[in-house]
C-alpha cells in the first residue's frame, strides 16, 4: 500500500488545463486575494497547493461552485476551501488531517475510504466533498465519546481480535456502524452483507465478524 | 505514476432540471452530466475524459424517488440511488426483480451513491478502452480486445461491429424485460424511448452506448403495470459477487396461467453491447407448460447464432444453463 500521508509532492503536477479559466483567473484578482488571504490565516492546515500541483489562482476563478465550504463533520462544522475537483477523502486526509480515513484504491473497489454521511456508508475516494455539503459526515475519529470511551464496534473490534494490519479497519468499522444503526440484532449473514464492500487484504474477515456480532451484542 | 487527482474542472450544482439542462447546453460537448459519480470519476482521475464543466444533477430533488403512477405502474426518478431501489416496498411487492438487480450491482457503497439513471447511462467497461487506447469506441481504427491476444473473456457474443464491448448495467436487461419507459428532458423538450431502444450498439453509433444526445438528461424511468407481480428471475454470475461486473446476467418477466407461460419477456445482459431481449426463447415457450423440457428447449434456442471471440467460449453455456434456470426455477 502507498502511504499518501507525506506531504512533500506525492501527487504529480496535473496538466491542468489553463484555458479559459485562466483567463478569468486574471480578470479576478480581487477575489484571488481574498481566498489567498483565507488559505494564509491558517484555516487550511495542509500544504494542500504543493499536493495538488495546480495553483490556486486559476481555481479561485470558478464560474461554478463557491470553494469556502462549511462541513459538518464529527459533529464539528469546520470551514475548509475546496477544489471543485476535490474528493472527501482529499479533503479529509490532506486538508484536515483526518488520515484515519485510508486511501487504497482510489477507485471504489476497496471500501478503505469509507465514511458516514447521514449515517449511510459511502466510499469518500469516490465522492467531491461539494456534494456533501450541508450533509453530517461522520470518520472514524468521530466514533468515540468526549470521555474517549470507544464505540461498541471499536471495543470488541478490540476484544476479538478483529483486525490484522489494519489498514482496512477504519472502513470496516463504519460500515459496521452503519448496519447497526438501521439493524441493531443483525444475523451473520446481514453483517456479512454490509461488510461486502470492505476488502480486507489479511484476510480478517471471519475476525471483523466476530467482532460486529460481538458489538451487536453488547449493545 | 500516481493519475489519482482528477484535472480541474469548473462545477456546477443547478437545483431545477431547467438550469441543469441550461448549463449542460451552454457548455455543449465540454460538459458533463454528473449523478453519484461512481462511472465518472474513473475516467476523471485516469485522465481519459477531461470536461471542462461538470454539472452535479444530485441537487435535482424533482428527479429523486419512486412514485406509484395512476395506471398502476411506477415511476422512478433518474437520481434514485440503487439502494433505495433495492429496498423499495413497492418495487419489492410489484417488481422484484428490479430490486434484485438493483441489489446485485457493485457493492453497498456504490449502491447508496450509485444512482439508477446513472447505471443504465453507463459507458463501456471493455479495459481498453477504460485504459485511454485509441480504440474504435474512442474515435481511433482499432479495436484492441478483438485481436488473437485480446484479452476478450468478458466480451461479446453477439453484436460485434469493429467494437466487442458489452452492456455492463445490471438494471439494464430488468429495465428492457419490463418493458420500461426512459423519460428524456432536453434544449429540444422531453421525449419517452423504450428500454429497449435506449441502448444503441455499435453499428448505431460507436461512441454512445444509449440514444441520449449530448445536454439531455434521463429524468425517469416507468415501469407499465403490464407486468406488475409477474413471475420473475434474474440472476448474475460474475466472478466475485461484490464489486465484478456480469459475465452474463438474465433477466426475465412471465406469467405463467395454469401451468402454461402465456406472456413472457426476457433480455440477457453482457453478451451484446446492449441488453439482449431474447425473442427467440419468448418465442419458443410461449403457450408451452412451464417445466423441464420447455425450460431446456429455451436454453438451447437462446445460444443460436452467438460468434464467441477468443476466450469467451464459456459464456455459451453460461447463458444457456441461466435461461434453462429462468424458465425452470422462476
Ligand atoms: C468498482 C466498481 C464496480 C462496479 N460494479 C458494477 C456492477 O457490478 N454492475 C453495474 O451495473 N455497475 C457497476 N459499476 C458501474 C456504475 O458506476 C454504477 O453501477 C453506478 O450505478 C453508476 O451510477 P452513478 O450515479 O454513480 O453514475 P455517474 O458516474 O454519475 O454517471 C454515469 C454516466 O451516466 C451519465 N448520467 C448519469 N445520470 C444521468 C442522467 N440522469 N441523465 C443523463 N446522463 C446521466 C453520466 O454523464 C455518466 O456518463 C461499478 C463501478 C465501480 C467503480
Ligand atoms: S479508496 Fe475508496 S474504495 Fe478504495
Ligand atoms: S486487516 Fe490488513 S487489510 Fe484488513
Amino acid at each position: 500500500m502507498t502511504d499518501k500521508d507525506s506531504k512533500d509532492g506525492i501527487y504529480p503536477e496535473p496538466q491542468f488545463d489553463r484555458g479559459p479559466i485562466a483567463d478569468i483567473a486574471s480578470a479576478r484578482a480581487s477575489r484571488r486575494q481574498f481566498i489567498k488571504g483565507v488559505i494564509a490565516s491558517g484555516v487550511v492546515a495542509s500544504s494542500a497547493g504543493l499536493m495538488y500541483g495546480c495553483s490556486r489562482e486559476e481555481v479561485a476563478a470558478s464560474g461554478g461552485v463557491e470553494r469556502m465550504l462549511r462541513l459538518t463533520i464529527n459533529g464539528e462544522t469546520r470551514t475548509v476551501d475546496v477544489l471543485p475537483n476535490e474528493t472527501l477523502a482529499m479533503t479529509l486526509r490532506y486538508k484536515l488531517n483526518l488520515t484515519g480515513t485510508k486511501l487504497g484504491c482510489d477507485r471504489g473497489e476497496c471500501g478503505a475510504c469509507t465514511v458516514l454521511i447521514d449515517d449511510v456508508s459511502t466510499y469518500s475516494c469516490s465522492t467531491l466533498t461539494h456534494m456533501v455539503r450541508g450533509r453530517s459526515i461522520t470518520t472514524i475519529e468521530g466514533l468515540e465519546s468526549a470521555d474517549g470511551t470507544l464505540h461498541p464496534v471499536q471495543q470488541a473490534m478490540i476484544d476479538e481480535l478483529g483486525p490484522q494490519c489494519g489498514f482496512c479497519t477504519p472502513g470496516q468499522i463504519l460500515s459496521a456502524v452503519a448496519l447497526l444503526k438501521s439493524n441493531p440484532s443483525p444475523t451473520r449473514d446481514e453483517v456479512r452483507h454490509a461488510l461486502s464492500g470492505n476488502l480486507c487484504r489479511c484476510g480478517a474477515y471471519d475476525h471483523y465478524l466476530n467482532s460486529v456480532m460481538r458489538a451487536a451484542e453488547m449493545a | 505514476m500516481s493519475k489519482d487527482m482528477m484535472a480541474g474542472f469548473e462545477l456546477f450544482q443547478p437545483d431545477t432540471l431547467q438550469g441543469a439542462v441550461d448549463l449542460l447546453a451552454r457548455y455543449g460537448d465540454e460538459a458533463w452530466a454528473l449523478a453519484g459519480g461512481n462511472d465518472s470519476f474513473d475516467w476523471f482521475k485516469d485522465r481519459v475524459k477531461r470536461p471542462s464543466y461538470v454539472v452535479d444533477l444530485t441537487g435535482l430533488t424533482e428527479l429523486n424517488g419512486i412514485r406509484e403512477m395512476a395506471d398502476g405502474g411506477v415511476e422512478i426518478g433518474a437520481l434514485t440511488t440503487l439502494t433505495e431501489i433495492e429496498n423499495n416496498s413497492l418495487i419489492q411487492g410489484r417488481y422484484s426483480i428490479l430490486a434484485d438487480a438493483a441489489g446485485r450491482v457493485a457493492s453497498p457503497q456504490i449502491r447508496n451513491t450509485g444512482t439508477i439513471g446513472g447505471n443504465l447511462a453507463q459507458d463501456a467497461r471493455c479495459w481498453y478502452y477504460r485504459y485511454g487506447v485509441d480504440c474504435y469506441r474512442a474515435g481511433g481504427d482499432t479495436c484492441y480486445a478483438d485481436t488473437p491476444e485480446g484479452q476478450n473473456r468478458e466480451h461479446c457474443l453477439w453484436g460485434a461491429n469493429r467494437c466487442v464491448a458489452v452492456s455492463p448495467s445490471d438494471t439494464a436487461p430488468a429495465m428492457v424485460a419490463l418493458d420500461a419507459r426512459m423519460h428524456i428532458v432536453g434544449p429540444d423538450g422531453e421525449r419517452e424511448v423504450a428500454a429497449e431502444d435506449f441502448f444503441i450498439g455499435p453499428d448505431i453509433d460507436i461512441e454512445r452506448m444509449t440514444v441520449l444526445e449530448p445536454g439531455e438528461v434521463l429524468t425517469a424511468i416507468r415501469i407499465p403495470a403490464d407486468w406488475a407481480g409477474s413471475t420473475f428471475y434474474f440472476e448474475k454470475v460474475a466472478d466475485r459477487n461484490t464489486w465484478d461486473f456480469a459475465l452474463v446476467s438474465i433477466a426475465a418477466a412471465m406469467v405463467v396461467e395454469g401451468g402454461n407461460i402465456s406472456r413472457i419477456r426476457m433480455a440477457a445482459g453482457a453478451v451484446e453491447c446492449v441488453p439482449r431481449r431474447l425473442s427467440v426463447v419468448e418465442q419458443v415457450v410461449t403457450g408451452q407448460p412451464k417445466n423441464e423440457a420447455t425450460a431446456n428447449l429455451a436454453g438451447q434456442s437462446s445460444v443460436r447464432g452467438a460468434t464467441p471471440l477468443n476466450f469467451n467460449h464459456f459464456k455459451i453455456p453460461l447463458l444457456q444453463n441461466l435461461v434453462t434456470r429462468a424458465i425452470r426455477d422462476a
